[in-house]
């Protein structure tokens, strides 16, 4: 474990995560596709997931890795249903812009 | 004597109204009636054996149920006090009260509202007895604002008329005004002798030098619910409720309590001599302006409304010059003849389907004879003919006035000439000649059913021979108040002397020569009263009832709703504005606010991208 971090330093992996959370927000922001804006939130969340197990290692503490796993299967079945919605959407209005879905709002 | 029937005096009228009250609607009418002039009837019952025994032993029963205020250096009790002023009104209260409440099971026998209206009837009935057996002040005013309470109720008793219920306002209001200055009575005979029980003041009352203030405030509570000037113009108004009910309440009891409450109390007002002056100048004022005004009227319990303003003038002229026993007299002949005539006229416009005008009368003699019968003595007995009741009272009254000063016996003389006149007009123009109203109506001509002409009789019986309990010289009912009034005697000498004998002659002349006249004009002449917009000069005036009315209106009342719609309009306004500005902030600001929720999932996005930034900003850079 040691030598991972020896050979690339705990920094490099911060700097990814950090590049790879804004990848996934300006693709939030510009994007309007949905399809793209969710995976935007997929890399986001997987920054994320990187930062606990660089973190995990650095502190030689396993818990990091287990939180890795349980957001890795939250994030699955957040894919599942969000995948299911957006098929609906699209079977409902036949497209996901989602600048064509004011409709929702209140 | 126990307590527990003279508290059942009080308790019958008040078990009739709840079960009245309260299951009224499931009772059938001939049930309804029975059960309240049964009420009535068992508290006559009481009366009469609280008078026996009153009339033996002359001791005044005190009961007190229990302490119900208590400040630092007094108390006010709940408690009653029967003597022997309670003991008659009590008898004519429940007595006429019986006959009126039999009266009404027939007259009132159309009415959707039947088991209402004797609802009402008894809790009066129950307050009025209240209010004559409080013993002290604040139980009195209690039973003063009940009866005010329920005359409000049965003069706008047919509710759905505009005008009905207008009259019962004007009523209550000017109720209202009278009972400012009772409470200021009170406030001030508590502060001064620090007790208002009737015992206790009648022995602890000295000359203080703002009793002055009180015994006036309590002529102005009497002049508000007595009739008396310059309040009385409720009364011909509140002719609008039924007629059994002027006849209880606007003629025979309520009216009264103002000569009751000022007789319960003379020890005060014998000391304070101005204020006794003044009574008796309103007093006359009353009597002949109303019997003026009486003259012209064309309504026929118009005209017996200001009838009994002007005898009510006369028992405070009585009151006014210390003869307190001679005022009592009059109440209670008084209410025998004028229940007896509101009655009567009762049965003319039940007979004549809600006509009330006399000029469209006439001519009712044959078809109505008990009541004419019954009219006719009360008539004679008001007029005051010898040896009715009303010579009796009213020739005392006139003999007093003449003794303490000639011209309010020349004003109240007058005033009795002007009442022989304006009954016998009232008589003649609705009994004699020829009908004037419509064919229908004459068809329908009929005379009242027993339960309506039984009350007629025994009323005019009493009318007639009311007058017995106090015979000029040799009077039962001067010796019985004894005990009452303090200054028994000392202020008319009851002697009868040539000029006693003269006055007494001169007063039936003047009554002969207003029945001349009334018979000259009506029943020789035929003629019929004008329209009331055709008359002129005097009668115009008297017509107009001296336009105090229109005073009122135009100085009392349009100032007040123009105050009142001034300040509905602009400073409510303006308070308004203020208030409601305070809740338009956040009103406008949530508006604006509801903007940025325009459903933009890319602004959302971007706000919340900001706002995570913003706080990883503060987060980081602030520590």
């Amino acid at each position: 474990m040691e030598q991972v971090l020896q050979q690339i330093g705990i920094d490099q992996y911060i700097y990814l995560a950090i590049l790879l959370f804004c990848i996934g927000a300006f693709g939030i922001l510009y994007r309007r596709n949905a399809i793209v804006m969710f995976m935007s939130i997929e890399i986001m969340l997987n920054a994320a997931n990187l930062l606990l197990v660089a973190f995990s290692t650095y502190h030689e503490d396993a818990n990091g890795q287990v939180f890795v796993f349980f957001t890795m299967a939250v994030a699955a079945a957040e894919v599942a249903i969000g995948l299911a919605i957006l098929v609906a959407i699209y079977r409902n209005i036949g497209s996901i812009d989602i600048d064509k879905l004011k409709k929702l709002k209140g | 004597m126990s307590t527990t029937i003279l508290l059942l005096t009080l308790i019958f009228p008040l078990v009739g109204t709840l079960i009245n009250g309260f299951w009224g609607k499931h009772l059938s009418k001939k049930v309804s009636g029975t059960i309240a002039t049964m009420a009535i009837a068992a508290s006559f019952v009481t009366s009469c054996l609280f008078f026996a025994y009153i009339q033996g032993s002359q001791e005044p029963i005190k009961i007190v149920l229990f302490e119900w205020m208590k400040f630092n250096y007094f108390s006010i009790d709940f408690g009653f006090y029967f003597d022997q002023l309670a003991a008659l009104w009590l008898l004519f209260i429940t007595g006429i009260g019986t006959l009126i409440h039999l009266y009404s099971t027939s007259y009132m026998s159309h009415d959707e509202n039947f088991s209402k209206f004797f609802t009402y009837l008894n809790f009066f009935v129950f307050f009025m007895l209240i209010l004559v057996t409080g013993s002290n002040l604040a139980m009195m005013f209690i039973g003063w604002e009940g009866v005010g309470l329920c005359s409000y109720l049965l003069i706008g008793f047919w509710y759905k008329n505009k005008d009905y219920n207008n009259a019962a306002k004007k009523a209550f209001i000017m109720n209202r005004i009278g009972d400012l200055g009772f409470l200021i009575g009170i406030f001030v005979t508590g502060y001064l002798f620090h007790t208002l029980d009737f015992v206790e003041l009648k022995e602890q009352s000295f000359l203080a030098p703002t009793l002055g203030i009180a015994t006036m405030a309590f002529f102005i509570a009497a002049t508000g619910k007595s009739a008396q000037l310059p309040l009385y113009t409720w009364l011909p108004d509140a002719m609008a409720g039924p007629t059994p009910v002027s006849a209880l309440i606007h003629a025979a009891t309520m009216v009264t309590a103002g000569i009751f409450m000022i007789t319960r109390l003379n020890f005060l007002f014998d000391l304070t001599p101005d204020v006794q002056h003044i009574i008796a100048i309103i007093g006359a004022a009353t009597a002949l302006m109303a019997a003026t005004i009486a003259l012209v009227q064309n309504d026929i319990k118009k005209v017996l409304a200001y009838s009994t303003v002007s005898q009510l003038g006369l028992m405070f002229l009585a009151l006014g010059l210390g003869a307190y026993e001679v005022a009592v007299f009059h109440v209670i002949t008084h209410a025998f003849f004028k229940a007896c005539l509101f009655l009567g006229s009762g049965s003319v416009i039940h007979a004549i389907g809600g006509e009330q005008d006399m000029r469209h009368m006439g001519g009712l003699k044959k078809h109505m004879k008990i009541t004419y019968a019954t009219f006719f003595i009360a008539t004679i007995a008001i007029s005051g003919f010898p040896p009715l009741s009303g010579f009796f009272s009213k020739d005392e009254i006139l003999l007093t006035a003449f003794h303490h000063n000639i011209v309010l016996w020349v004003v109240a003389s007058l005033a009795s000439i002007l009442t022989a006149f304006y009954m016998f007009r009232l008589l003649f123009l609705t009994f004699s000649n020829k009908f004037r109203g419509t064919k229908e109506q004459e068809d329908h001509l009929h005379e009242s059913p027993s339960a309506m002409t039984m009350p007629l009789i025994i009323l005019a019986v009493l009318a007639a021979i009311g007058g017995l309990i106090s015979i000029p010289g040799n009077s039962w009912l001067n010796e019985f108040l004894k005990p009452v009034i303090k200054n028994n005697a000392a202020s008319h000498p009851h002697v009868l002397g040539t000029t006693e004998y003269m006055l007494m002659g001169l007063a039936v002349v003047g009554a002969l020569v207003g029945l001349m006249v009334a018979y000259f004009k009506y029943i020789k002449n035929k003629q019929v009263p004008v329209n009331d917009n055709n008359v002129s000069g005097l009668q115009k005036l008297f017509a107009n009832k001296y336009y105090l009315d229109d005073i009122y209106q135009s100085l009392i009342v349009h100032p007040l709703n123009f105050f009142g719609s001034f300040f509905k309009n602009q400073i409510d306004g303006l308070i308004n504005g203020i208030v409601l500005s305070f809740g338009r902030v956040p009103s406008e600001l949530s508006y604006q606010g509801k903007k940025a929720q325009n459903g933009n999932i890319g602004l959302y996005l971007f706000a919340f991208v900001i706002g995570v930034c913003g706080l990883l900003y503060y987060l980081f850079m602030c520590y």
